[in-house]
């Protein structure tokens, strides 16, 4: 065994084991595969797993903690970056929590549009997911042809908030701005237009021997593992647990709105790349209800609540109200202060229950945050799903839980 | 051998291998270019007109870059890996007669690109190409990275269980022609049926085995981007990268010829046409053209396709391409006893796919009904 420059030993030619005669592989947090920083350690018996670890932790930001020493308004932004895939599902979910602290109302247009956004946040979400499950299944096309339609739908969001992605649209008291004028229209031909590409994505995948010999049959999760795990989202839908919070739970204006919720008894990667397609068809479905219901911005037309305590006056308010100059000021430097109490506010987002519980002090900065994130529940699910299996379903089944480091770590 | 004939020798097979890795350099940049349009992208398109110097740049980019050695490889192998790909994957194509007659560069009635035509060139093929895991395996293991290890692992599994699919898928055309060199599989096409309106299910069969053999997608576990990173060249640069790269390419180029030249007539324009119907009726330019078709079917798969899993992939090897083929095999050599016309393997063979078909179908219905 020749020395290295380092005057270390060369053994690692003769690959390492450990004391049973395994190899230890460390996949990530560098890894095409793991969608972001997650780490794997891996130990092999040729290619078969024998045991596996997630270690988070990679993308810890400080969000939770960051929340409490912002005002109300500003820890709305930093909730943008806990789940990036779906930055609206996050807003959403903490203005309705705040909301509930308050005890105010928002108008009913404001709900309606603030459905549209989120099911158009869950199409946007779920086309990355099968772009990349698609792209570590080795179809590679998928994800250029995913990505391109994902954008379709952040242009929208530029449209109507001047961001891409950290969006801050939705906010406690309504919506950052009204929509643009024309935007129901640019989102009506998107939501056409997407209709018909669904089909197109059926057609990649569903019927495709390799996919299916890939998806099907592996990463099994039965209905009482979903629960005792705590798993929300696509991810149990397809295991048979029929639980979905716009349904089971509604907030915003999801009463208003006629939508199924599609589900799967079998509980493989199969099962839940059927789950998501057809959630994308049911958002397509709401969304044309929803641009049905929402009135085109105009003057009189509500975007956000009266409550001046709560969101800040128009401009030509201040021109020549006291009380409002008054106002405007206060929630400027101070912001608002909840009364005491804490609320729990779940939504369903796309990759599952994103719950908000806040605790105020009656400050004007919330004394506690804390996020309950869908794939901080759904990542404890790698160790057993792919025991026993092969690399390569490895990569496919991590792929098929759709996690987001960022929304793990917080 | 006098001086002046080893001398020429030299000389073609120096241009040969030039020709060979410019057709490399072009193939990348198609290769990226239509992949870039079947995925709504543009794909290099700065470096000259249309993006034609791409590759070139590319290849001094790669040439002046740091070339790594990771401290824990073997230094010998690692270095040495690398070439004996390359080194094979020009071996292997010396064999191929690019043409039959005399038209466009003829060199004693052979073609020029034909450094050797020799009476057992399949033999020689398939002995050489299968030397080309070598370069494989021992880059992988030679690199001392766990990826590398299970990336040459994956080949070596891989390459050996294709080849014997594709030495069956070649053995039916050559009890047809009764010969094993590569000039008179050709010949015996010309006026005839191509061998792949006779051998069908052998020319489907070497298909597939040519993808696995060429570790290209669907088939390309050894270096599955999202499983192993790279696999058995994650720690290759520079240079040594892309031999390796140049391996692959110009291992496509050859089993692309080989299909032709066995299945599809080779460098005869058309079936059933004589190769000196007219002045160009067999040239190197039909041969080409052939070859380009073949690339962009290499492309395409690429670009459509999921990967398979491992155990699948060994699967389809062993238990459906072998059996098929030595079913195939024999077929022909009931015919080849019986002197069959060509369409008579033809009906025989498909009637004994759809038979196998029908059987498939029927004993799954009886496990089902049970």
């Amino acid at each position: 065994m020749a020395a290295s420059k380092t005057g270390i030993p060369n053994t690692a030619a003769t690959v390492e084991t450990d004391e049973s005669g395994y190899t230890v592989m460390n996949m990530g947090p560098q890894h095409p595969s793991t969608h972001g920083v997650l780490r794997l350690i891996l130990t092999l018996d040729g290619e078969r797993v024998v045991r596996s670890e997630p270690d988070i932790g990679y993308l810890h930001t400080g969000i939770e903690k960051t929340a409490e020493v912002k005002t109300y308004q500003q820890a709305l932004t930093v909730t943008d970056r806990m789940d990036y895939l779906a930055p609206l599902s996050n807003n959403l979910g903490y203005s309705l929590a705040v909301e509930r602290l308050l005890g105010i109302e928002v108008p009913e247009r404001v709900s309606h549009i603030r459905v549209l956004l989120a099911e158009l946040q869950r199409i946007a979400s779920h086309m990355v997911w099968l772009g990349t499950s698609g792209l570590d299944a080795g179809a590679m096309s998928m994800f250029l042809y995913c990505f391109q339609e994902r954008e379709t739908i952040l242009d929208l969001f530029e449209e109507v908030s001047g961001v891409r992605m950290m969006t801050s649209y939705i906010q406690p008291g309504g919506l950052m701005a009204d929509l643009n004028p024309g935007f129901l229209e640019k989102t009506e031909a998107v939501v056409e237009e997407l209709t018909k590409k669904i089909d197109m994505y059926y057609g990649l995948l569903e019927k495709n021997p390799i996919w299916m010999e890939r998806t099907k049959n592996i990463g099994y999760l039965t209905p009482e593992d979903a629960r005792h795990w705590c798993i929300t989202g696509p991810v149990a839908r397809a295991s048979g647990v029929d639980w979905d919070l716009r349904r089971d739970r509604p907030y915003a204006a999801y009463a208003d709105y006629d939508f199924e919720v599609p589900t799967r008894t079998v509980g493989d990667c199969y099962a839940r790349y059927i789950v998501r397609m057809e959630e994308m068809e049911q958002s397509l479905n709401i969304c044309r209800q929803a641009l049905k219901k929402i009135a085109p911005p105009g003057v009189g037309v509500p975007y956000r609540t009266d409550d001046r305590k709560i969101v800040p006056p128009p401009k030509y308010e201040i021109q020549y109200s006291m009380e409002s100059l008054i106002h405007h000021f206060k929630l400027f430097t101070e912001g608002f202060s909840p009364p005491p109490g804490d609320v729990y506010q779940a939504v369903e987002g796309p990759r599952g229950e994103v719950g908000f519980h806040m605790v105020s002090d009656g400050s004007n900065k919330p004394y506690r945050m804390r996020v309950r994130t869908p794939s901080f529940t759904n990542v404890q699910l790698i160790p057993h799903l792919i025991q026993d299996l092969l690399l390569a379903d490895v990569v496919a089944i991590l792929a098929s839980i759709d996690f987001v480091l960022g929304d793990c770590d917080r | 051998m006098e001086p002046i004939l080893a001398l020429e020798l030299i000389v073609r097979a120096v241009i040969v291998s030039a020709l060979l890795q410019l057709a490399f350099a072009m193939m990348t940049r198609w290769e990226r270019r239509a992949m870039a349009q079947m995925q709504w992208r543009i794909g290099p398109n700065r470096a000259g007109p249309a993006g034609i110097f791409q590759p070139f740049a590319d290849g001094l980019k790669l040439l002046f870059k740091e070339q790594l050695m990771p401290d824990g490889a073997r230094p010998f192998l690692y270095l040495v890996a690398p070439c004996i790909s390359l080194v094979v994957a020009l071996t292997s194509f010396s064999v191929i007669p690019t043409q039959l007659g005399n038209w466009p560069f003829p060199v004693e009635g052979r073609s020029l690109f034909q450094i050797a035509d020799i009476d057992v060139g399949v033999l020689f093929l398939l002995g050489i190409t299968s030397l080309s895991v070598y370069g494989i395996v021992l880059g992988g293991w030679a690199s001392g990275n766990k990826y590398s290890l299970i990336g040459s692992i994956r080949a070596s599994a891989q390459m050996v269980s294709y080849e014997l699919a594709l030495g069956t898928a070649l053995l039916s055309p050559l009890l047809m022609v009764g010969s094993l060199s590569f000039r008179e599989i050709a010949q015996f096409q010309s006026g005839g049926a191509w061998l792949v309106l006779s051998q069908p299910l052998a020319a489907i069969i070497f298909m597939i085995s040519a993808l696995a053999e060429t570790n290209r997608a669907p088939f390309d576990l050894p270096e599955a981007e999202q499983e192993l990173g790279a696999g058995f060249h994650t720690e290759y640069s520079g240079m040594r990268f892309s031999l390796f790269f140049m391996a692959e390419y110009i291992a496509m180029i050859t089993v692309s010829s080989v299909l032709v030249t066995v299945f599809f007539g080779g460098p005869i324009l058309l079936p059933f046409m004589s190769a000196d119907a007219f002045l160009f009726s067999e040239s190197f330019f039909w041969y080409a053209f052939k070859i380009l078709i073949c690339m962009f079917c290499f492309i395409w798969i690429r670009a459509t396709f999921p990967r398979f899993r491992y155990d699948q992939l060994m699967n389809i090897g062993w238990r459906v391409l072998l059996p098929l083929g030595l079913m195939n095999l024999a077929i022909t050599a009931v015919g080849v006893v019986f002197q069959m016309p060509w369409w008579g393997y033809t009906i025989a063979i498909c009637g004994a796919v759809a038979l196998l078909y029908v059987g498939g179908k029927l004993s799954r219905r009886q496990e089902s009904n049970h």
